[in-house]
C-alpha cells in the first residue's frame, strides 16, 4: 500500500503573544513546528504501516526551503521519504491555489491508495486544503476523521467526527482523509530515524517539476485576496460592575447576551 | 495584491520583519526582501515608518463576468429534518447583506421529505427556497451535496454563498469552491458589503485568533464564506412572509456515491474536554473549600460548560489535575471564562488569556485577575454565583 | 548551533527535550522520590525511542548514531531528571559498553540486544569495599573448574544491582598479576550463590536502586567469559571512557536546569520592592553560572567529537570534561539554591532535588581526583 501524508510547517501559534502596548504579534523565539493535525495524520499513516508491512509512507509539503527540517522530522518518525514543493511562484497562495499545487505534487509522486492530511493548519485554520486536493484529484474525501476502523479491499471504513457524535463511513479507495486530534497521538521520532532522516535527501520540486504554469500557482491563481490584516484590539481592563449582588448578576447576564456570548 | 519594497526608501530598520505575521521578510544587504511566505496581507506596508513598502493591486487576468451573478444564497443545513441554528443566523446576516446590495436572499435546502422546512426558511426571510430532495440527500455526504448544489449554482448564478462553519459546512464549502473555481473564506466572524463596489468583505480570525484578516474575492463568483456558528444574529420568524419554492432536479449517478454511511452515532452527555469547552467556570483558593466546586458545577451545568481549577486547588487536593488551567495545566480558549476566587497569577493567566470573554468574581478588588477581565464583580462568590444562576432563570 | 554538532544532533536534542518535558512530569518525578521506584513504562518508551543503544550499530539492533548524539541525549534528559538520565545512559555505557567492546557475536545477540529493547537490565560490577578508585586491588576471584569459573567475592555500590537480570562482574583470574589478572564475566543474577544486599539509602538520584552483589561459589559457564582472560581491566577502563562523557553530559544538563530555575525564580521573587534579578549581585551570579555551564558543555561536545573522529585525545578530553562539568555542576547548583534562599531548602522546589542529585557526579565513574590523576599523569609523563 502507498500512503501520502500532506504536511505543513507552521509557527507554533500557542507561543505567539500580543504586545499589549503596541498591539503587534510578538514572534521572537516562536518555533516552527509540524502542524499538529498533520502530525495526527502522519501517525495514522505510520500506524497503518505498522499493521500492513510493506506500506510506503511519503510526506509532501509546500513551503519555503526551511520546511526541510520539518520533513526530516517526519522521516525520523518513520516516513519513508519526503517531498517539498518550494518555489517563489507558489508563494501567497490561498487554499484554492495551494490545493492545485499539492495535487500536482501528488500526481508527480504517482499513485496513492490513501492520502492523509490534517484537518486544518493552526496558522490559517481554514480546513479547506484537504478536501480541495481530493476534488482536484477527483477522488472521494472524508474530513474530520477520528478513527480508521478497518481497511478492506478497495475501501476503508472510518469514523467521521460530528459536533454531537460521529458517523461510520465506508469510502472507496483511493481517497483522501483529513485527521483530527483523536486519530492518533503522534509518536516520537527515534534516534535511528533521525540518522536516516539526514542520510537521505528531501526531494525539492519547483513549478516546472510538477508541470504547472506560474499563472496557475500562488498569488496569481488565488481567487481570494487579503484586503487588510490587523491585530484585534488589545484586551484592556474591562468594566467593573456596580450595585447589589443581584444587580451585578443581572447586568452581567445582559452584557454577555449583548455580546452574543450567551 | 502583492507587496513591493521600494529599495530607495528602505532604511533596513527591520520593523517590517518584526511585524510580519508570516515571517516572510528578510534583511539582505541591509534591505528588506519579501520572501515566498508572503501572503500580501500588507501589515508591513502599514508599519513601515519610511513608506518604503507598497501594496500593488494586481489585475485579475482570469476571472468571470461578475455582473451576471445575482443574489445572496444561504445553505440551509438540516440534520434529521431539523434546521440547524446556524442556518437561521445565516438568514439573519444574509438579509442584511442582500438589502445593502439590493438583491434577493435565497436558501438552498437539501434533504429527503424536508419540504416542510421551506416555509420556515421563507418565514425567516428567504425570498426563494431552492429545494433538492432525494433519498441520497437524507443525510449529508460530500459528493451528492456538492453535485446538487454546484448544479444549482451553475444554473442560477448567485453572487454570494454562505454556509455555516459546521463540520458539514466546512466539508461542503471547500468542495463547492473548487467545483465553481472560486474562492472560499473559512470561519468568518464578520461580513460587510463594500459600499463602493458591492463586494463582500469577509473578516476572520487567523493565527490562533492573534490576527484578524479581511478577505475579498474580487474576480471570481460566487463569493463564498463559511460563517462561525453563534456569531451572527438570528433572523426573526415571521409567518406572514411570502416567498417562492423552486424544486431542483436531482441527478445522481454511481460515481457520486463513493462514500456510504454505515452508522450514525450520537454521543451521550460526553464529558467536555477543557480545550474544547465553550464555557468554563473555574475556581481558585477563594472557594475556601473543595465543596465550592459543587457550586461552580451548578453554574457550569446551567450554561452547558465545564468546571476548571487553578493550580493551588489542585495542589490542595480539592480537584483532579486534569481540571487545571494554566502554564502547568491546560491552555483554554473558551467563549466565556468565569474566574471565581482566582487571584490571577501569571501562570494561570497564561493558560486562559485566550478566552473571548473573561468574567472575574473575587472578594479582593485589587486582585490582578480584574486587570484582564471584561467584567469584574467584587463580592463573595457564594452570594454572587447563586445570584447569577437565578438571573439566568 | 555548536561547531562540534551537526543538524542531526540538534534534532536529537529536540526529540529528547520533547520526550523529557512530556513524559517526566513533576508528578512522576515526585512519585519516584517518594517510592524510590522508577516506572517501567517510561523505560519502555525510552527504549522505543532508541535511547538505550545510541551508538550500537544497526545490525546489532542499535540506532547507529554517534557519541555526540549520546551526550546530547544525556544532557537533555538530565535537564529534566538526573535519575532518568542514569537510566537512559546506563544501557549505552556501563551495561552495553563491555558487551559491545568485548562480546562475541553470540554474546551480543544474547545479552546486548535485549538491553536495547528494554527487555533486560544489566549492571556493571567493578567497585568493591576495598577497591574503589584503585580497581587493581580487587579481591573477588574467579577460579577455573572444568567448563566453569567459580566466582567468590563482594561488589558494592552497584547501581541497579537489585533490578538487574545480568551483571558484568570483574574478578581476578590471576591474583599475582594486579590489573592484568582481572577478567570480565557475564553473570546471570538468578544463578545459585548470587545475591544482592539491601538497597542503599542514597542522598540523591533516588529511583535507581544501588546495592551490594554477593558472589558465593557462583559457577559461571566459560561461554560467559567476556573477552579474553586478563583483559577485563582494559575492558572496564574503555567502558568508563564513554561513561565519563555521559556523566559529564548529565552534569551539564543538571547545571543548565539549575541555571534556568535560578533565572526564573530571580525574576519572580520580589524583595525590597524589586525583583531579585534586579540586584547586581544576583545578576552577576547568573552571568557567572551561565559561563560555567557553557564551558562545561563545550568540553563535553569536544570530547564527544574527538571520540567520533576516533582520536586518541578523546580519553584525556573525556577526563577533563567529566572533571570540569561535574565540579561546575555542583558549584552552579549551590549558587542556584542560594538564589532561592530559604525556599531552595524546601523539597517543594526543584532546586532542592537537583542539588542532592548532582553531588554524586564528582564521585561516581571515576572521582574528580581520579580524573586529576589521569590528566596530570598525561601532562608530566
Amino acid at each position: 500500500m502507498k500512503i501520502i501524508v500532506c504536511a505543513k510547517q507552521v509557527p507554533d501559534t500557542t507561543e505567539v503573544r500580543i504586545d499589549p502596548v503596541k498591539g503587534t504579534l510578538i514572534r521572537d523565539g516562536v518555533p516552527s513546528i509540524l502542524n499538529p493535525d498533520d502530525a495526527n495524520a502522519l501517525e495514522a499513516a505510520l500506524a497503518l504501516k505498522d499493521e500492513h508491512p510493506g506500506t510506503m509512507v511519503s510526506v509532501l509539503s509546500m513551503g519555503p526551503p526551511q520546511a526541510d527540517e520539518m520533513l526530516r522530522e517526519c522521516i525520523a518518525m518513520g516516513a519513508d521519504d519526503a517531498y517539498l514543493l518550494s518555489d517563489r511562484a507558489f508563494g501567497g497562495a490561498d487554499t484554492c491555489a495551494t490545493s492545485t499545487t499539492i495535487a500536482a505534487g501528488i500526481k508527480k509522486i504517482g499513485y496513492a491508495d490513501i492520502i492523509l492530511a490534517g484537518r486544518q493548519a493552526i496558522d490559517g485554520d481554514t480546513a479547506q486544503v484537504g478536501p480541495q486536493i481530493a476534488r482536484r484529484l477527483g477522488i472521494p474525501s472524508v474530513t474530520y476523521v477520528q478513527k480508521i476502523v478497518a481497511l478492506k479491499k478497495g475501501s476503508v471504513i472510518v469514523e467521521r467526527q460530528m459536533e454531537d457524535g460521529y458517523e461510520v463511513l465506508e469510502v472507496e479507495l483511493p481517497c483522501l482523509l483529513t485527521a483530527v486530534k483523536e486519530l492518533g497521538q503522534p509518536r516520537y521520532m527515534t534516534i535511528a530515524g533521525i540518522m536516516d532522516a539526514y542520510a537521505q535527501p528531501v526531494t525539492v520540486w519547483d513549478h516546472t517539476d510538477v508541470a504547472l504554469d506560474p499563472a496557475d500557482c500562488g498569488l496569481n491563481a488565488s481567487p481570494t485576496q487579503v484586503h487588510r490584516s490587523f491585530t484585534p484590539p488589545a484586551k484592556g481592563k474591562g468594566e467593573m460592575l456596580k450595585g447589589s449582588v443581584a444587580e451585578m448578576s443581572s447586568q452581567l447576564i445582559e452584557r454577555l447576551k449583548e455580546k452574543h456570548v450567551l | 495584491m502583492a507587496v513591493h519594497v521600494i529599495q530607495e526608501k528602505c532604511k533596513g530598520c527591520s520593523i517590517c520583519i518584526k511585524n510580519c505575521p508570516f515571517e516572510a521578510i528578510a534583511l539582505e544587504d541591509r534591505l528588506a526582501v519579501i520572501k515566498d511566505a508572503c501572503t500580501g496581507c500588507g501589515v508591513c506596508a502599514e508599519k513601515c515608518p519610511f513608506h518604503a513598502i507598497e501594496r500593488i493591486e494586481e489585475k485579475a487576468e482570469k476571472g468571470v463576468d461578475i455582473a451576471s451573478y445575482h443574489g445572496v444564497w444561504v445553505f440551509a443545513e438540516q440534520r434529521e429534518g431539523k434546521l440547524m441554528q446556524v442556518a437561521i443566523e445565516l438568514l439573519g446576516e444574509g438579509r442584511k447583506l442582500a438589502d445593502s446590495i439590493g438583491t434577493e436572499l435565497c436558501a438552498i435546502l437539501c434533504g429527503y421529505q424536508v419540504e416542510g422546512l421551506a416555509a420556515d426558511l421563507i418565514a425567516y426571510g428567504a425570498d426563494k427556497v431552492y429545494l433538492a430532495q432525494a433519498l441520497e440527500l437524507e443525510h449529508y455526504t460530500t459528493d451528492p451535496y456538492t453535485k446538487v448544489i454546484y448544479d444549482a449554482i451553475h444554473t442560477y448564478r448567485p453572487e454570494i454563498v454562505l454556509l455555516g462553519a459546521t463540520h458539514i459546512g466546512r466539508d461542503l464549502g471547500p468542495c463547492l469552491a473548487v467545483k465553481c473555481d472560486t474562492g472560499l473564506t473559512a470561519d468568518c466572524t464578520k461580513l460587510e458589503i463594500d459600499p463602493t463596489d458591492k463586494k463582500i468583505m469577509q473578516t476572520r480570525p487567523a493565527f490562533g485568533g492573534n490576527l484578524m484578516a479581511t478577505i475579498v474575492c474580487p474576480a471570481h463568483r460566487p463569493q463564498m464564506s463559511t460563517v462561525r456558528p453563534g456569531v451572527m444574529e438570528k433572523a426573526v420568524y415571521d409567518a406572514g412572509r411570502s416567498g417562492q419554492t423552486i424544486a431542483l432536479e436531482v441527478e445522481l449517478g454511481k460515481e457520486d456515491m463513493r462514500v456510504k454511511i454505515l452508522d450514525i452515532v450520537k454521543a451521550l452527555g460526553e464529558t467536555v474536554s477543557l480545550t474544547d469547552a465553550k464555557i468554563i467556570v473555574a475556581g481558585g483558593m477563594g472557594l475556601g473549600k473543595p465543596e465550592g466546586f459543587d457550586l461552580l458545577r451548578q453554574l457550569a451545568d446551567k450554561l452547558g460548560g465545564t468546571v476548571a481549577s487553578s493550580r493551588a486547588c489542585v495542589d490542595a487536593g480539592w480537584i483532579d489535575h486534569s481540571y487545571q488551567v494554566g502554564q502547568t495545566g491546560t491552555t483554554v480558549k473558551p467563549q466565556i471564562y468565569f474566574a471565581c476566587g482566582i487571584s490571577g497569577a501569571i501562570q494561570h493567566i497564561a493558560g486562559m488569556q485566550g478566552a473571548e470573554h473573561i468574567v472575574a468574581i473575587n472578594k479582593n478588588e485589587a486582585a490582578p485577575i480584574f486587570e484582564i477581565a471584561d467584567h469584574g464583580i467584587v463580592g463573595d462568590l457564594y452570594q454572587v454565583i447563586p445570584a447569577i444562576i437565578e438571573a439566568l432563570g | 548551533m555548536y561547531a562540534y554538532l551537526e543538524k542531526k544532533h540538534e534534532m536529537v536534542r529536540k526529540l529528547v527535550r520533547q520526550f523529557a518535558e512530556t513524559e517526566l512530569t513533576s508528578e512522576i518525578l515526585d512519585k519516584i522520590e517518594e517510592t524510590h521506584v522508577y516506572p517501567e513504562e517510561i523505560l519502555q518508551k525510552m527504549a522505543d525511542c532508541g535511547f538505550f543503544g545510541v551508538k550500537v550499530p544497526r545490525a546489532l539492533g542499535g540506532q547507529g548514531a554517534d557519541v555526540r548524539s549520546y551526550v546530547v541525549m544525556g544532557e537533555e534528559i538530565a535537564r529534566v531528571s538526573a535519575v532518568s538520565c542514569i537510566w537512559a545512559l546506563t544501557p549505552n555505557s556501563l551495561a552495553g559498553g563491555p558487551l559491545l567492546l568485548s562480546g562475541t557475536d553470540e554474546q551480543k545477540e544474547r545479552y546486548l540486544r535485549p538491553i536495547l529493547t528494554g527487555e533486560k537490565k544489566v549492571c556493571f560490577a567493578l567497585t568493591e569495599p576495598g577497591a574503589g578508585s584503585d580497581a587493581g586491588s580487587m579481591v573477588t576471584t574467579a577460579v577455573k573448574d572444568g567448563g566453569h569459573y567459580v566466582l567468590n567475592g563482594r561488589k558494592c555500590f552497584i547501581t541497579m544491582a537489585p533490578l538487574a537480570d545480568y551483571a558484568v562482574v570483574y574478578a581476578k583470574t590471576d591474583k599475582t598479576k594486579g590489573t592484568r589478572g582481572i577478567s570480565a564475566f557475564i553473570v546471570d543474577m538468578t544463578l545459585p550463590g548470587v545475591s544482592t544486599g539491601k538497597p542503599e539509602n542514597k542522598m540523591g538520584v533516588v529511583g535507581c536502586a544501588t546495592s551490594d552483589i554477593l558472589l558465593d561459589d557462583v559457577r559461571v559457564h566459560k561461554s560467559d567469559l567476556l573477552g579474553e582472560e586478563g583483559k577485563g581491566f582494559s575492558n572496564a577502563m574503555a567502558t568508563l571512557d564513554v561513561g565519563r562523557m555521559g556523566c559529564a553530559a548529565m552534569a551539564v544538563g543538571v547545571a543548565q536546569a539549575c541555571l534556568e530555575e535560578a533565572i526564573q525564580y530571580s525574576k519572580e521573587r520580589r524583595q525590597f520592592g524589586h525583583r531579585l534579578c534586579d540586584n547586581q549581585a544576583i545578576a552577576f551570579m547568573l552571568a557567572d553560572m551561565a559561563v560555567k555551564v557553557e564551558t562545561g558543555r563545550l568540553l563535553v561536545y569536544q570530547a564527544a567529537w574527538l571520540k567520533d573522529q576516533g582520536s586518541k585525545e578523546a580519553t584525556m578530553a573525556a577526563s577533563m570534561a567529566k572533571y570540569h562539568a561535574t565540579e561546575m555542576c555542583n558549584e552552579v547548583a549551590a549558587k542556584a539554591l542560594q538564589i532561592h534562599g530559604g525556599y531552595g531548602f524546601m523539597k517543594e522546589y526543584k532546586i532542592e532535588r537537583m542539588y542532592r542529585d548532582c553531588r554524586v557526579f564528582t564521585i561516581f565513574e571515576g572521582t574528580s581526583q581520579v580524573q586529576q590523576m589521569v590528566i596530570s599523569r598525561a601532562l608530566i609523563k
